[in-house]
């Protein structure tokens, strides 16, 4: 696959863009791979990058039932941050952000990571507490981040109505690396990067049972036919207990749907990404100009992909509250993805009790900005069938054991 | 939006004045029973694509408890009943099937 570069664009300039390659292929599947991912999410995507870069295995394919990217993937608003409670989540969340640091780069494809820092607003002397704590722990686990005051909270962010009848704005969370990416960008530049390795991305192919002999796996059932494999990797987030149940499992995991929402685009307001977990809501503000707003999820299990329209008023009630200045914007578009949530609202990656399959799910609202760092470490799990030190903790174990990684607190809302 | 019609009082709710509580009839584990079974009620959770058996609380309303079949697929509800009934009607199965065939839930089901 040839290169991106300023040559390349130059050259193409020449010649009405005609010698550009595909970025991937979608070739119809071999009879055995080393390596079968379900899921051509980011997740899914980078696990194949990582297992072609880190490991040298390249005989894998990606399965996608549908279009690559056309999950959560590509519905979220694309909050990254690593400012995490828990030491083990704290380690993930930080290697993914430090990886979008210069992922442009390594896939050769601008994934536009644009770290232009995330504020979590405090408004309850709870949450004051809550996100000092935090800020302490990032400084012990060499996360940068710290606890601003309302004055500097204006000054980053000065549409924000600081003394909110209701819920003042009293400080911060503040982190300067954090910010947003194109979700699109990233998958279709992991998916570009795998085909470039000799993987094949297999799209418009749904799994529908898993094969196993002895307990161990071999291979999956598609809609394009019997495809074998020596291990199987299940990423495919909100359908991950239907998966499971192909496999002969459970897994700690309800879905629900999560909504997101755009107005149309204004005049550049607003430079940072906003959190306001008290009220639900978060917004920030798109290349285009468009504001893009999300809230919390539905509260039962549906596989909708649309979500309860009384949602949206909660979200957008709450950001009226807390920015004045939206309260004539019209909203362009809404819809919804479909997340995986676990009860410690952490994710799993981990084996399971069948031989040779793993899962990577649970990543629930807020898995957008852990694509680079959870790829690394499925990988590892994948290839060496053993976790190594980012995976170790979040194995499916610790719900027996009761070894939880609780972000319920620190995450109080989807992000 | 979705609209339950609470079995208790009758009233058709719709979903802000309800409240969701997960997994209808959960058998509970306590002390003396094993790690697996205790992991299993506290944790492992049916998530099907398709009929689902939950939990419901008429919250701005009576108040009371019940439960209801739904397909978490389209949220076609296809029936509420009180809490106090330890499986859903043969009725009520039958409704799911006439809509969903071979649909199993747990160890309900319609015919294999
Ligand atoms: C509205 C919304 C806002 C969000 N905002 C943020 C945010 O700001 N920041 C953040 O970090 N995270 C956010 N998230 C969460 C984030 O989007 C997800 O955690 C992440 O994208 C999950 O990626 P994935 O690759 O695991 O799943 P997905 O992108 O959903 O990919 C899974 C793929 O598996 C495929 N699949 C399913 N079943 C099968 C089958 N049987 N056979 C073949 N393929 C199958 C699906 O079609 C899908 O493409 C948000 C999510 C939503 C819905
Ligand atoms: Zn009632």
């Amino acid at each position: 696959m040839r290169r991106y570069s300023v040559f390349a664009l130059a050259r193409e300039g020449f010649r009405q863009h005609s010698g550009w390659d595909r970025a991937w292929s979608s070739p119809a599947p071999k009879s055995r791979y080393d390596v079968v991912v379900v899921g051509a999410g980011g997740h899914g995507l980078a696990t194949a990058y990582y297992l072609g870069k880190n490991f040298g295995i390249t005989n894998v394919a990606v399965i996608e039932k549908g279009w690559l990217g056309g999950g959560n993937t590509g519905r979220n608003t694309t909050i990254i941050r690593s400012n995490y409670l828990q030491d083990p989540s704290a380690a993930i969340y930080e290697k993914a952000r430090s990886l979008y640091e210069d992922l442009s780069q390594d896939l050769n494809y601008n994934v536009m990571f644009s770290p232009r820092g995330v504020m979590m607003l405090a408004q309850t002397p709870h949450e004051v507490r809550g996100y000092k704590r935090t800020a302490e722990a990032n400084a012990l686990q060499g996360v940068e981040t710290e606890f601003i005051g309302p004055e500097r909270v204006k000054e980053l962010c000065p549409i924000i109505h600081i003394e909110g009848p209701r819920y003042p704005v009293l400080g911060a969370l503040w982190q300067p690396r954090g910010g947003t990416a194109r979700h699109d960008a990233v998958a279709w530049g992991y998916a570009r990067a795998c085909t470039a390795m000799g993987m094949d991305i297999i799209e418009q192919c749904e799994v529908k049972g898993v094969h196993s002999a002895n307990g161990h796996v071999t291979g999956v059932e598609t809609t394009k036919g019997t495809i074998g494999c020596d291990k199987l990797a299940i990423v495919v987030a909100g359908h991950s207990s239907v998966l499971a149940q192909m496999a002969g499992f459970r897994l700690p995991i309800e879905s629900m749907p999560l909504q997101a929402l755009v107005s149309e685009p204004i005049k550049p307001c607003m430079d940072v990404v906003v959190m306001a977990n008290t009220v639900h809501g978060y917004m920030s503000q798109s290349d285009k100009g468009e504001m893009v707003i999300g809230g919390g999820t539905d509260s039962y299990n549906a596989y909708t992909q649309r979500g309860s329209f009384h949602h949206i008023e909660e979200t957008v009630r709450a950001l009226i509250e807390t920015f004045p200045i939206i309260s004539r914007l019209k909203m362009l578009r809404q819809w919804g993805g479909i997340v995986d949530m676990t009860g410690d609202r952490s994710p799993i990656l981990s084996k399971t009790p069948l031989g040779n399959c793993f899962v990577n799910c649970g990543w629930g609202t807020g898995g957008f900005k852990a694509i680079p760092g959870s790829g690394w470490a499925m990988a590892e799990l994948v290839a060496k069938g053993e976790p190594g030190p980012l995976a170790a903790a979040f194995g499916l174990d610790r719900f027996r054991e009761g070894r939880f990684i609780d972000e319920s607190v620190a995450a109080g809302v989807a992000h | 939006m979705l609209t339950l019609t609470c079995p208790h009082c009758g009233v058709q709710a719709d979903e802000t004045e309800l409240s969701a509580g997960g997994e209808a009839h959960l058998k509970r584990f306590g002390p003396g029973s094993s790690e697996e079974e205790l992991e299993g009620y506290l944790f492992a959770r049916e998530n099907p694509k398709g009929p689902h058996f939950e939990r419901w609380r008429h919250a701005y309303g009576c108040g009371k408890w019940f439960l209801a079949a739904r397909d978490t697929a389209t949220n076609q509800v296809f029936g509420t009943y009180p809490a106090s009934e330890a499986q859903p009607a043969d009725t009520l199965r039958d409704l799911v099937t006439a809509s969903r065939p071979g649909w199993m839930w747990r160890d309900f089901g319609g015919e294999a």
